[in-house]
């Protein structure tokens, strides 16, 4: 269905932000997902989110895998280059790509089938090299495009569509993340745009690798009864650490809070993250304290979702390779070639 | 001298022995224990015979193992430029307990074995027909050293130091060797050119000199000598390659390293440390090709370089590549296979599964160079064809030219070459209004044009993926879109045919209806049996593929003659099913002459097999003439 354009009138509603863009220039093609599908909320989120950002579109690379969220990538940002790899390795794909020209920001995409089972290796891999990327897994706990069977997201006990129990131990991409050495950490339910949006933001702010799981229920094959990735199981057992209002540099801060409930980070960039703390002590600065958290109140039956962790001071992988600031793909020959009087001296010394 | 004690039981039959002499021209091979160092002595012994004037060609055959396995060393010495594996041994030098009886038993009638003699030996139970030389190199280095590891090491140097005066070569080349080995460690230099010198004087005290000679000559001219994997590194740095994604795996593993020494020295910034480069060692294979296809997509030169089993996991990625039409380089240094193989020993078995990769209907460009001096050219132009073509380049390299070093043309390069970045949009073409479908093929040689992500804000843009699409990038599954986009990718890999190397014909000095096919690293050998059947009076043409896709002159070449060998390392004739299929050749017009059992193809190898396909043919001929 990609090939319906979309109407391209503006409604004069639709309020340019600050380089002359509205929210419709952030849009891609019309979405083939099932009408309510959770990733479309996303979709949405993210465009918003780009929006807010002022971000020109066409600096941005779209990056994902194989599977009904990474079809997303085609429904937003029309003016970015997109990149539907191959199944479970868009992580080696945007380091490549990342590593070519690290002017861009890249979105990487990408579901539960996609990154926790055959991509689970390079998940963890770009994760620990630190690319600076946003990198989202719309987590609906099942393969759709396939028609249901479980995916490694799936809870034990859960149960599919077809009445059976899932017996496997489920893979906490969130836990893992931590772990590995992500600089951002963060879940969302595609059902709250209110927490999704300003966290699409920050993690774009973000310089190093941040990771956003995003609950993503699927409304044909996994929002039953019995599933633990329902839009009403997200709803009643999700548990917030945190509310985030990211205002960049260039903004007034205007909203007062009160003091006490209310933590300021600031990245790298320049923006202030504005976490309004849930339970008082959650401090999504220490690491450990993040792990320990979750996995406490997971054990509860509890979805935790906020901004679990942030490092506004990490590095990423161009920092450890040690290259110029130059975009590889922009070094001409001179910088590259080294020229047929050094190839005379190698020459030399083989002899 | 025990040595020559023990010699005395036989000494009558030893007056009767057959005594091979040449000078110049034979084979030396050391049998050594693995991790016992003898490497690098052996290697100073072939390079010693190179300062000498004379060309030489060494090769390590070594074992998947750190320590305690059989390796050898063999060193050819050709002063007519013989560069191949000859086949046989005339100088034994037998290191190894392990495999004594099987490397005394390869010793050519009249030739030599060298053994240390610490150890009484029963020579009486040994050949008759070869020439036995002793010396406790042991018991030498026992009474020279008091540390183990110095034992171990020196007696290397100490055999290179006796065989040296055995052959004639002149001690100040080994010497001056040993000063540039350890330039910078000039404390190894005095002890080396001490164990060196102990050798020399043990040997011309007890020993005859061999019939065995290396004399000064000028036959190595201004080539060079080196592994073509450093050599492909460098052509990687000259071709302007700025991501390296890899996985360790014998035997490329060398080749990364490489590059990381050549883009240490020539894209590093001396001031500020900043590189002009990005080497990522990858998790696996797959995320190697992955980094690889998203740098080429974002228009750095990118490539990383495996063996077999590498390319087994790369496929479903060089299939993205295809058809998504991404620039890409892989260099494929082949071992032996299947599976796991023989990671240590040579084959050129990989040219189907890189040829035709991935599911579906494909097919790519492969490169064959001949020695190190190809690798480099063709490791810069895979980068050139990479971007013009829009897909993946393979460089198929095997252990051979690899992991050994070789005698060959300098490196060259002119500096009015440029980086050729194929059909790429730029921002002010865009701007000017130029009409982008990232699929069209405009010009009509089945290329189209691409854009780089960011390079314009509102142009340009598309989504690029594996599935099916329309000329303009747009997802679809119509069956006459799909066809039209595949009969375009056909037309394209047409376009390259007139862009790889065209091959290298080398005439019968008589009109003969036979040929021969070979490439790679198969070129020395086939040339030294090409010029032994000559001799014989066996005329046949010869000529060398350097890439795929074949261009007319190679279906032109086996068209014109009746017989056509087909000389390759495989088992299967992987190259002959090839030009096979492709050009739509009658199989039995090809005959495959195959070594694969893992060490390098041997002249006499290749001699031995037309001859005996050329005796048949007489006898068939001869059988027809009958009534």
């Amino acid at each position: 269905m990609t090939y319906i354009t979309k109407p391209r009138l503006h409604h004069p509603l639709l309020a340019p932000n600050a380089i002359g863009l509205s929210r419709r220039d952030y849009e891609g093609k019309v979405s083939t997902l099932c009408a309510g599908c959770g990733h479309d909320s996303i979709s949405a989120a993210v465009i918003h989110a780009c929006y807010e950002l002022d971000l020109p579109p066409h600096r941005l690379a779209k990056l994902s895998g194989i599977g009904c969220s990474s079809k997303t990538p085609d429904y937003f940002l029309g003016n970015s280059h997109g990149f539907n790899a191959v199944h479970g390795r868009m992580p080696s794909v945007l380091t490549g790509a990342n590593l070519a020209n690290r002017e861009l920001i890249y979105l990487g995409v990408s579901g539960d089938g996609d990154s926790a089972s055959i991509g689970l290796g390079q998940f963890a891999h770009c994760l620990r090299r630190g690319v600076n990327m946003t990198y989202i897994v719309e987590n609906n706990g099942v393969y759709g495009l396939t028609k249901g069977q479980f995916s490694a997201t799936s809870d034990k006990g859960s149960k599919s569509k077809r009445g059976v129990v899932n017996h496997d131990q489920p893979i906490e991409l969130v836990g893992l993340a931590l772990q590995l050495g992500a600089s951002f950490v963060a879940r969302s339910f595609s059902g709250d745009k209110g927490q999704l949006v300003p966290l699409i933001k920050a993690a774009i702010l973000h310089r190093g690798a941040a990771f956003i799981d995003v609950i993503s229920p699927c409304v044909q094959f996994n929002n039953h009864a019995g599933s633990t990735k329902s839009f009403d199981y997200v709803r009643e057992h999700n548990a917030a650490v945190n509310r985030l209002d990211v205002i960049s540099d260039r903004d007034e801060i205007t909203v007062d809070y009160q003091p006490g409930t209310v933590q300021r980070v600031t990245q790298h960039d320049g923006s202030v993250l504005v976490l309004r703390k849930l339970p008082d002590d959650y401090d999504p600065t220490d690491r450990l304290a993040a792990i320990t958290h979750l996995v406490a109140h997971q054990a509860r039956g509890e979805i935790v979702t906020g901004l679990l962790y942030v490092d506004p001071d990490a590095g990423e992988l161009h920092d450890y390779l040690g290259t110029v600031k130059t975009p590889l793909n922009a070094l001409g020959d001179a910088d590259l070639t080294p020229g047929a009087a050094a190839l005379e001296a190698v020459n030399d010394s083989l002899r | 001298m025990s040595e020559v004690r023990d010699i005395d039981p036989a000494e009558e039959r030893a007056s009767k022995r057959p005594r091979l002499t040449a000078v110049n021209d034979f084979v030396v091979k050391f049998a050594n224990v693995n991790g016992s160092g003898s490497a690098s002595a052996n290697a100073l012994f072939a390079k010693s015979i190179l300062r000498m004037g004379v060309p030489v060609a060494a090769r390590n055959i070594f074992p998947s193992n750190i320590q305690g396995l059989p390796t050898w060393y063999e060193v050819r010495v050709s002063a007519a430029g013989h560069l191949g594996r000859r086949g046989g041994v005339d100088l034994m030098v037998a290191m190894n307990p392990q495999t004594w009886a099987k490397d005394i038993a390869s010793i050519e009638p009249g030739g030599y074995l060298f053994y240390d003699s610490t150890k009484p030996v029963d020579l009486t139970a040994l050949r008759g027909d070869i020439n036995i030389l002793g010396l406790p190199l042991t018991e030498i280095c026992n009474r020279a050293y008091s540390d183990p590891r110095q034992r171990q090491l020196f007696k290397n140097i100490i055999y290179v130091g006796a065989l040296s005066a055995l052959l004639g070569i002149d001690p100040a080349v080994n010497e001056s060797l040993i000063g540039e080995q350890f330039q910078g460690k000039e404390r190894l230099i005095k002890p080396n050119l001490e164990a060196l010198a102990l050798g020399r004087e043990h040997a011309l005290e007890a020993l005859e000199p061999l019939g065995l000679r290396i004399e000064r000559a000028d036959a190595v001219g201004d080539r060079i000598y080196v592994e073509g994997n450093a050599a492909a590194a460098l052509g990687a740095v000259y071709g302007g390659a700025t991501v390296c994604a890899w996985y360790p795996i014998t035997p490329s593993t060398s080749l990364a390293e490489a590059f990381m020494g050549y883009c240490e020295k020539f894209r590093t910034d001396p001031v500020t440390g900043e590189t002009r480069h990005a080497i990522v060692q990858a998790e696996d294979e797959i995320a190697s090709i992955g980094i690889v296809v998203g740098a080429g997509w974002n228009g750095a030169r990118a490539f990383t370089c495996t063996s077999g089993p590498g390319i087994s996991l790369m496929q479903e990625f060089v299939g993205l590549s295809y058809f998504a039409e991404i620039p890409a380089v892989i260099f494929d240094v082949q071992r032996g296979g299947p599976s796991t193989g023989m990671p240590t020993r040579t084959q050129q078995s990989d040219i189907l599964i890189a040829a035709y990769a991935s599911h579906g209907d494909t097919k790519h460009p492969l490169l064959f160079p001949e020695d190190p001096s190809e690798c480099f050219e063709m490791a810069a132009l895979a980068f050139d064809l990479a971007e013009r073509l829009q897909t993946t380049i393979f460089v198929m390299l095997d252990l051979d030219i690899g992991m050994n070093e070789w005698l060959c043309r300098p490196f060259a390069w002119d500096d009015a070459r440029r980086l050729d970045r194929g059909k790429l949009m730029t921002h002010d073409q865009l701007e000017a209004g130029a009409d982008f479908g990232r699929y069209r093929d405009v010009d009509g040689d089945g290329v189209a044009y691409r854009t780089l992500p960011g390079v314009h804000p509102t142009r340009g843009a598309y989504f690029t993926r594996g599935t099916s699409r329309d000329p303009d990038a747009r997802y679809s599954e119509e069956g006459p879109i799909y066809v039209a986009n595949m009969e375009r990718l056909l037309a394209k890999f047409e376009t390259a045919k007139a862009l790889i190397p065209t091959p290298v014909l080398r005439p019968a000095r008589r009109r003969t209806p036979h040929g021969a096919i070979y490439f790679g690293s198969t070129t020395p050998a086939m040339h030294e049996a090409l010029d032994t059947l000559e001799t014989a009076g066996i005329h046949i043409d010869a000529m060398r593929v350097r890439g795929f896709p074949f261009c007319n002159a190679v279906l032109d070449f086996i068209a014109a003659h009746e017989t056509v060998f087909v000389v390759e390392q495989n088992r299967d004739a992987q190259l002959r099913t090839l030009i096979v299929n492709e050009g739509g050749i009658d199989p039995a017009k090809l005959t495959a002459v195959l070594n694969y059992d893992g060490s390098p193809i041997t002249a006499r190898f290749i001699t031995a097999e037309i001859s005996r396909c050329m005796g048949g043919m007489a006898k068939l001929s001869g059988a027809g003439a009958k009534p």
